[in-house]
């Protein structure tokens, strides 16, 4: 069983959300980058499981920059094998599927994994452009992923609701909460990751099809308006007459 | 210029479709609505409302096959000639617009919260880093695919009903085979709800949720809470909100016993109007509402519920 899980950086969580450059930049001054926790928490994780139980190999690739090698470092310490760095800069979501895709066509995976959604852009794009690229089913938002031969059972969440899917290898899943439990590398998993296999990749030509090209910072919040506990008529009324939503 | 709008009509037609049908209208030109499953033509033509000129059904599709739609949309953009295809950004449009986006070389906004600006090129304003700070994506492709986060437009329903016609977009086979569905009934969906009542861990214990729901019922609302509260599977999961869970932008959102992590913020703070019920008064969620009451939520819930009951009676 061949395993690619694609895996971006995200802000950690708690950083200062900023921009430079006449608001066109986003201000990576004293940012810390983490693995994007839909990856490392679920997608990476799952396909670690299966590898364990099912034998083969699970290879993380990720399209970003030199400066991201420490991201997949981190990701190489949770346990995977080995991991592919396609060399530019991901700023469009086609971009960076056309670069996984290449990759991924002239190394034949059974399973391509990718998070829900990047934390910074959300676009929950990248998954279905890179199946659409190779011709692949999509189970986006997969709870739960199970294989018994070359058949995977799926659960994905639905509007409200969760459906039961099955579809044969080779296949593109987005992987949400309940695929499975976080791992915490430990010291064997981060000496070890030094030394796994980080092969650079120089990027294929492709188009951008889209670009960001301003930033803005929502208008601060009025201050909050305290109501007396034992009046809820005013809380009524403020949300009927002032605020209007009711 | 014509603009095709992709609906889900699996759960009948509802306030998300308006709002994508009311959009596409906005930016000029005609619209088309393509749509799969098995909505009643009339409920179908009633589309025609809020602008469309006329609504293509191909009712050989039953699934949310990613694939099977991508070549129904892409068939229905062919006969059409669309330069602009606008969905819902719901869970079934993640999947097909960006499958969408690759067939058609067309570049994708995923989340729009604003109409196009087309001086100085195609663009719209999206959410990034979480609903933290706001965006402006340029599409460079001739065609553009528009996914339009729910609530951001207002439904406009000038015009009459339009035709129906069936359709046959060229599904193909689905390789992805449905052995189950579990949908709760008669539940609002989250993402779609105008008004939400959410509760946290203050709660203390999933056997007291009763009062949450009795808002909810008397509001009218949907019910979600925080991230520890479906984890300790107190609640489902579909009802979690936050960085991690579903993002929501309701007119109306009641956090009751939450402290307001910034992670829970995240998913919630594009809500219009924020009421935060919390005996902390240090409770981080008084610096995100707009309106806080500072008291015990099984106190004031209840009271809340009563109110609203007052209200709605001397409103009728
Ligand atoms: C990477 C990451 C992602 C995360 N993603 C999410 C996410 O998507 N969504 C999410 O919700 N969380 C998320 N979290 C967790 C988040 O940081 C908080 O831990 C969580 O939101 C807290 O939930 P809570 O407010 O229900 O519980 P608590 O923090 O325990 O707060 C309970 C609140 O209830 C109040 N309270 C207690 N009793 C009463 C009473 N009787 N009446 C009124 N108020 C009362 C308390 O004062 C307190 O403010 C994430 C964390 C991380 C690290
Ligand atoms: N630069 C990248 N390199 C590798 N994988 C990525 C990259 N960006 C996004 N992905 C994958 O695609 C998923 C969805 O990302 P997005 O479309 O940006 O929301 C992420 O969870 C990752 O698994």
């Amino acid at each position: 069983m061949k395993i690619l899980v694609c895996i971006s950086k995200s802000p950690d969580t708690t950083s200062k959300i900023a921009f430079t450059d006449g608001n066109t930049k986003f201000d990576e001054n004293g940012v810390q980058y983490i693995v994007n926790p839909y990856e490392e928490w679920y997608s990476l994780v799952r396909a670690l499981e299966l590898k364990e139980t099912l034998g083969g190999n699970v290879t993380i690739i990720t399209v970003g920059s030199a400066g991201d090698e420490a991201v997949i470092r981190k990701a190489l310490a949770i346990g995977a094998d080995d991991a592919v760095r396609i060399d530019a800069e991901a700023t469009d979501a086609y971009f960076t599927a056309t670069q996984i895709a290449a990759y991924a066509k002239s190394n034949s995976f059974d399973i391509i994994l990718t998070g829900k959604e990047t934390i910074n852009y959300n676009g929950s794009q990248v998954g279905g452009m890179i199946a659409e690229e190779l011709d692949m089913p999509f189970i986006s938002l997969a709870t739960k992923l199970d294989l018994n031969g070359s058949t995977a059972t799926l659960e994905k969440e639905i509007v409200g609701g969760v459906q039961v899917v099955e579809v044969a290898t080779p296949f593109v899943a987005s992987c949400a909460k309940g695929m499975a439990e976080q791992r915490i590398p430990n010291m064997r998993g981060i000496m070890a990751a030094r030394t796994k296999p980080l092969t650079v990749v120089p990027a294929i030509g492709a188009d951008l099809y889209t670009a960001f090209t301003s930033y803005s910072m929502p208008a601060p919040k009025t201050a909050c308006k305290m109501i007396d506990p034992e009046n809820m008529d005013e809380l009524v009324s403020l949300l009927h007459n002032e605020a209007k939503v009711i | 210029m014509s603009t095709l709008v992709y609906i889900t009509s699996s759960n009948g037609v509802g306030k998300s479709a308006f709002e994508a049908v009311t959009y596409a209208k906005k930016m000029g030109g005609d619209v088309v609505v393509v749509t799969t499953g098995s909505a009643d033509s009339s409920v179908l033509a009633g589309l025609g409302q809020y602008g469309a000129s006329k609504v293509l059904v191909d009712r050989s599709v039953t699934s949310d096959d990613s694939q099977q739609l991508t070549r129904v949309i892409a068939t229905a953009v062919a006969s059409t000639n669309a330069n602009a295809i606008v969905f819902s950004h719901d869970l079934v449009a993640k999947a097909v617009a960006p499958r969408l986006s690759v067939r058609l070389k067309a570049g994708l906004v995923a989340g729009a919260t604003s109409l196009p600006t087309t001086d100085g090129g195609f663009t719209c304003s999206v959410n990034v880093f979480s609903g933290k700070a706001f965006g402006n994506v340029n599409v460079k492709t001739d065609k553009k695919i528009i996914s339009l986060l729910p609530n951001s437009i207002q439904p406009e329903s000038t015009g009459s009903a339009c035709a129906v016609e069936e359709f046959n977009g060229n599904a193909g086979e689905s390789r992805i085979k449905v052995i189950s569905t579990k949908k709760p009934e008669g539940e609002i969906p989250l993402p779609e709800a105008e008004l939400v009542v959410s509760a946290g861990r203050g709660m203390k214990g999933p056997e007291n949720w009763g009062i949450v729901e009795d808002l909810a019922k008397e509001l009218g609302a949907a019910t979600a809470c925080s991230r520890p509260v479906a984890d300790i599977g107190w609640r489902p999961h579909h009802e979690h909100v936050g960085q991690t869970g579903v993002a929501i932008r309701p007119n109306l959102y009641i956090a009751a016993g939450i402290s307001g992590a910034i992670q829970h913020l995240a998913g919630v703070n594009g809500s219009k109007v924020i009421v935060a019920i919390n005996t902390d008064p240090e409770a981080p969620f008084f610096k995100a509402a707009d309106y806080g009451v500072l008291g015990d939520v099984f106190e004031v819930l209840p009271r809340l519920t009563e109110a609203l009951k007052k209200f709605h009676a001397s409103n009728n």
